[in-house]
């Protein structure tokens, strides 16, 4: 139980994967406009995390054993796949919930986070409860710095900013510093 | 071959971020990785072109990703096999070239739609303004995270370096004060002209 809850800890405030990882800044960068759509994106992002999860276990513990070099390839057609059924499924069950989710569930599957978790997963050796806990600790953190990000860009809207430093400049700078306070959450591993 | 620097693709339209600070933290990895990713640019930007008439519409994207996915596969065993120290050091990232969304564009956007020697050469320059670019990032970080550059001290042994710089915090760091630099010149250039054309013509000034 303690491991779990570690590695849940540790995925998402320790190594936060896009402040520590630096992954998927795409969608950081694109969506984390508005608090609302930040958090839609984080659902989408925790939902298919978990659903990758279960089944890069299934892959290595069943199939990749045979076939160690197929191992990107049949996880990259994996995640594309999930990412197809898993947005027909919503749409055929919660017409209501596709509406909210909209172009974000496509947009996950170039989300490098999704393939890191598969990769890091495999090579970590995370049984199943494991890589689960992994991978809602690591939606979460993904969740947490757009939210943060989103609500941090909506205040700066109202505030008088250089006009060269509007955009994508002073996103990377808030980042950064985003970042650096994340650093302090590294104090928690070495307690242990 | 405007991808070289007038588009730019990290600095300029934004993409391939993460690797871009996720393994600039030394000028060699930096190398190693624009490389990495030049090599599979090239190659998966050839296979599309020839085999453009022949793939579905429907299932092109799958279709790239799996071109892309094979020769990073390659790329991975071969920097395996000839430089394990850098391979050790990218770790993970080398995959994450499957999922570089510059990659992707080039093909949907270019090699997708030109001759097969286009297509190539577009895919050159987009993946030598990828290496600039690290390299740019590289060399910052290096030089101010450690004092040296390739690994050999260059400010002596009086320089304390800013640690933070080889740290995830520095990346954002570096990029967003190379952006802001880019906007800062642009700025003052387009106010020159502005100057220049209020002189030709007072009436502009409404």
């Amino acid at each position: 139980m303690d491991t779990l809850v570690w590695i849940f800890i540790s995925a998402m405030v320790v190594n936060n994967f896009t402040l520590f990882y630096f992954l998927g800044l795409c969608p950081f960068m694109g969506v984390s406009a508005r608090v609302s759509t930040a958090l839609r994106m984080g659902a989408a992002d925790i939902f298919v995390l978990v659903v990758t999860a279960v089944f890069t276990w299934i892959l290595n513990t069943f199939i990749l054993g045979f076939a160690p070099h197929l191992r990107l390839i049949s996880f990259i057609v994996v995640i594309a796949s999930v990412v197809q059924v898993v947005e027909m499924a919503i749409r055929k069950l919660s017409p209501k919930l596709f509406r909210e989710f909209g172009m974000f569930l496509p947009l996950i599957t170039t989300n490098c986070a999704i393939l890191y978790l598969a990769i890091f997963q495999t090579n970590r050796g995370y049984n199943f409860l494991e890589g689960l806990s992994f991978a809602l600790g690591a939606g979460a953190g993904l969740t947490l710095t757009l939210v943060l990000m989103a609500a941090l860009r909506e205040q700066i809207e109202f505030s008088s900013v250089p006009e060269i430093a509007k955009g994508a400049a002073l996103v990377f700078i808030i980042a950064g510093i985003l970042s650096l306070a994340f650093m302090g959450f590294g104090g928690l591993l070495s307690q242990i | 071959m405007r991808g070289v620097w007038r588009e730019n693709p990290v600095f300029r339209q934004a993409l391939g971020l993460c690797p871009a600070l996720a393994v600039t933290s030394t000028v060699a990895n930096s190398l190693a990785m624009g490389i990495a990713t030049f090599f599979v640019l090239i190659s998966s930007s050839l296979l599309v072109s020839v085999f453009k008439r022949i793939i579905p519409h429907e299932v092109r994207i799958a279709s790239y990703v799996l071109i892309i996915a094979t020769f990073v596969t390659i790329v991975e065993m071969v920097m395996a096999a000839v430089v394990p120290d850098i391979h050790k050091a990218l770790g993970a990232y080398i995959y994450l070239i499957v999922v570089n969304c510059m990659i992707l564009s080039r093909q949907e956007a270019f090699a997708s739609r030109q001759p097969v020697g286009r297509a190539v050469v577009d895919a050159a320059g987009t993946g030598f303004g990828f290496v600039i670019a690290l390299l740019m990032m590289g060399g910052i970080r290096e030089l101010l995270g450690s004092g040296a550059l390739l690994g050999v001290n260059v400010f002596g042994p009086s320089f304390e370096p800013w640690v933070i710089m080889s740290l995830p915090p520095g990346g954002f760091f570096t990029i967003g004060f190379i952006l802001l630099g880019f906007a800062s010149y642009r700025h003052h250039r387009s106010s020159r002209v502005m100057k220049r054309s209020l002189a030709l013509d007072p009436q502009k000034v409404t």
